[in-house]
């Protein structure tokens, strides 16, 4: 599974796995977005401790659940971002965009 | 050390999406001859893994045409990797490479290009609307250890 999905309270927390590409991006979506949309989280935090690579789609996933959790009121937080990760963060400037977790 | 080609390696795939990261681990497998750091070669694994993406998301638009990868290992040190799709072509360089510009819809974040060139220390684009894209990018892995003062 590409996805380990954790509920507690009001809070959803998506356990990412693998190398996240346009190819592997499109699996974790629907994974994360039919738990969203069931549990209706107020925060969805994307753990990225298990991911062992990302291009820019890694972003797109983390822009789209952010229009998606906004829709609802609610945010997204992004936590345990390998070091080689941070680069590509950074240059996307999630953190003006209010996504926790991103300097 | 020289300007010479030391190495030279090519691939041709499939647009398909299942190869994105064959592209890219092969590219870096091959580079990996250059003794590069760990983050050199993420570098280059992510640079490599944006073009071919563009190639199959825009070149092809998810039809199945054939993406061509060369890469040359130069005496100095210098990788280049060069891209290349028979695809649709891109008619607005400029626009396209513009940070967040996107035809790719809401999950593209429009940054393949921005990346490329963060990544990368040289870009080249090339493009013809109905014949295809080329993608030219080069990097120079830092040379380590003794000769390196």
């Amino acid at each position: 599974m590409p996805v380990t999905i954790q509920a507690e309270e009001r809070t959803l927390t998506a356990l990412l796995e693998g190398e996240i590409d346009h190819h592997t991006a499109k699996a974790m979506r629907e994974e994360i977005d039919s738990a969203a949309v069931r549990m209706e989280p107020k925060l969805l935090r994307l753990d990225f401790s298990r991911v062992g690579f990302m291009d820019s789609s890694g972003i797109g996933l983390i822009m789209g659940r952010f229009r998606l959790m906004k829709e609802s009121g609610g945010s997204v937080e992004v936590i345990n971002v390998p070091i080689g990760m941070a680069k590509m963060m950074r240059l996307a400037g999630l953190g003006r965009l209010g996504i926790k977790g991103i300097e | 050390m020289s300007d010479r080609i030391i190495n030279e390696m090519k691939l041709t795939i499939l647009s398909r999406s299942a190869n994105e990261s064959f592209a890219r681990v092969a590219v870096a497998a091959f580079a990996a001859q250059m003794d590069p750091t760990i983050d050199e070669l993420n570098d280059i694994k992510t640079a490599v893994s944006e073009a071919v993406t563009n190639c199959i998301v825009h070149g092809y638009r998810e039809q199945i045409g054939r993406i061509y990868i060369d890469a040359q290992l130069y005496g100095d040190g210098r990788i280049c990797v060069r891209i290349r799709d028979k695809g649709c072509g891109i008619a607005d360089l400029k626009q396209a490479m513009e940070p967040l510009f996107t035809t790719g819809g809401e999950e593209r974040g429009g940054l393949g290009f921005t990346v490329m060139e963060s990544f990368m220390d040289k870009v080249k684009v090339r493009s013809k609307p109905g014949s295809g894209t080329t993608v030219v990018m080069e990097k120079r892995i830092i040379r380590r250890g003794a000769d390196n003062a």
